[in-house]
């Protein structure tokens, strides 16, 4: 129960209005972030659509998460050099979601992708940040201009009403389909709103002035439908979801395909590789891999955790990634790597769960349907 | 000695009626976990002795232990928190409790905290 000391961790523009609303902070890759504000599970519920009276647009500060613009003659083929999805083929306006590879195929971030005209927007993860730029600063041409974009803050509003509640401040936006991007205002500020996020919910994020944040959420948190989420929720929404988490699910000692995030490889690169690892990739493209990314149901009610040992006629066969309880399916669940033999869906393992051996069932993600708008 | 209550550094309480000890977690306890969804309890009949690991609380957001807050034998637990785990958040010094142990030595409540220290404890 001890708290994280939160005395020279960084504040995002919103960090005033989570300590208002009551918010429990927590040190979080650098960052002093709010973990819950009226209750994980309260919260979780909300964003599903599932709390109790109006609800279903939950608001996400997300504005630790780095946003880069690459800029500059050739940015696309540049950045195609460090990732295996097809930049160069991405159409103005949309968002790709794309790993940097290690030389030996491992992965350094996951990241999302959005071409804007002539530039590059990149979205990093907190944790990664500081290795995100300067592999691009030492990896990029000098032709190629990378500007950090710190003077923005980055909200996400999510959940089956977050269309709903948004298009009241910005016209417009319920014209966007799934991982497309425009720039537009919301309130008269200009933003630059994507369709997307890290829930499997319909939703958006969106990046404003930093200085005009806090009014965007005062804003939006007045309507009915809406209420401040946490970073709790947010993991519960986005391992239900079935999406991975860097440092726990992916890591440089795990590969795409691995991960399961073969479908983020486009044709084109498959075909002429030329990206960090594209030996290993291709190779485990076609030959499959040694070890796989699935979901487990543990039959009884214990959570299982990161780290908790997978076993197979008592033989330890891999590890779980992620672990906790999913309050829309009921109970526990957990993301674990292992072998293909033991990867389809319906296949007893047991969970090495304090010494006892706890029977679970293979199963396939995401564990609750995504709910894009496509 | 009538129903007197004690508190212990890992945030546990006991309320000793006779040689009988109610032990549960506390306000403060639940608050931090926030929202409890798995409660393991030992079987009655064991013996515990003071600060062995005698259950397993989860909550949303953490793993954490139930560690006997007294040495002695497992009298009787609460199944109605192991159905419903939310109780211990909604009613934790109540209904909320979680097992009854019989004390093999009534001297070791002497070494727990009384409220006001458990208060200044507890911050």
């Amino acid at each position: 129960m001890a708290q994280h000391p939160t005395g020279d961790l960084r504040r995002t523009p919103l960090h005033a209005l989570h300590v208002e609303l009551g918010a429990r902070m927590v040190g979080f890759a650098g960052w002093d972030m709010p973990i819950q504000f009226a209750g994980i599970l309260a919260e979780h519920a909300h964003v599903r659509g599932a709390g109790e009276g109006p609800c279903g647009a939950g608001l996400f500060d997300v504005s630790h998460m780095g946003q880069i613009r690459l800029s500059g003659e050739g940015a696309d083929a540049a950045l195609e050099a460090l990732v295996p999805a097809d930049i160069s083929g991405l159409k103005d306006g949309r968002t790709r979601y794309t790993q940097f590879t290690t030389e030996s195929g491992g992965i350094i971030d996951d990241l999302m992708v959005t071409r804007l005209g002539e530039d590059l927007v990149l979205v990093v993860n907190a944790a990664r940040f500081d290795v995100d730029l300067a592999h691009l600063k030492g990896r990029l041409p000098g032709a190629v201009r990378i500007e950090v974009l710190d003077s923005l803050a980055l909200l996400a509003l999510q959940g089956p009403s977050a269309a709903e509640v948004l298009a009241r401040h910005a016209g417009g936006v319920e014209g966007l389909s799934f991982m497309q991007t425009a720039e537009m205002d919301i309130a008269g500020v200009s933003a630059r709103v994507s369709r997307s996020g890290y829930t499997g919910e319909d939703g958006f994020e969106f990046a404003v002035p930093a200085d005009e944040a806090e009014g965007i959420a005062r804003l939006l948190l007045a309507e009915p439908e809406a209420a401040p989420i946490g970073l709790g929720a947010r993991d519960s929404l986005r391992m239900e979801a079935g999406l991975c988490l860097y440092g726990q699910d992916i890591d440089e000692t795990t590969s795409p395909v691995e991960a399961g995030l073969a479908w983020s490889i486009q044709k084109r690169r498959r075909a002429e590789g030329g990206f960090p690892g594209a030996d290993r990739i291709l190779r485990e493209l076609e030959q499959g891999t040694a070890r796989t990314r699935v979901g487990l149901r543990p039959d009884g009610r214990a959570i299982a955790r990161t780290g908790t040992p997978v076993l197979a006629e008592e033989e330890r066969i891999g590890a779980v990634t992620s672990g906790g309880f999913g309050p829309s399916v009921g109970g526990p669940i957990a993301i674990a790597y292992v072998p293909p033999a033991h990867a389809a869906a319906g296949t007893a393992v047991s969970l090495d769960l304090r010494g006892r051996a706890e029977p679970a069932r293979v199963v396939g993600l995401p564990f609750v349907p995504h709910r894009y708008h496509r | 000695m009538a129903a007197t209550i004690r508190y212990t550094e890992d945030h546990e309480w006991v309320r000793v009626d006779g040689d009988i000890a109610t032990v549960g977690i506390t306000a403060h306890a639940q608050e931090q976990l926030g929202d409890i969804v798995f409660i393991e309890l030992p079987d009655v009949g064991r013996t515990f002795a003071q600060k062995d690991e005698a259950g397993v609380i989860e909550s949303v957001k953490a793993a954490s232990e139930l560690y006997a807050p007294v040495s002695g034998e497992i009298v009787e637990t609460n199944a109605a928190i192991v159905d419903d785990p939310a109780l211990v958040n909604r009613d934790p010094m109540g209904e909320g409790w979680f097992v009854k142990i019989r004390l093999s030595d009534a001297g070791e409540l002497d070494g727990l905290m009384d409220e006001a220290a458990y208060a200044a404890h507890a911050g």
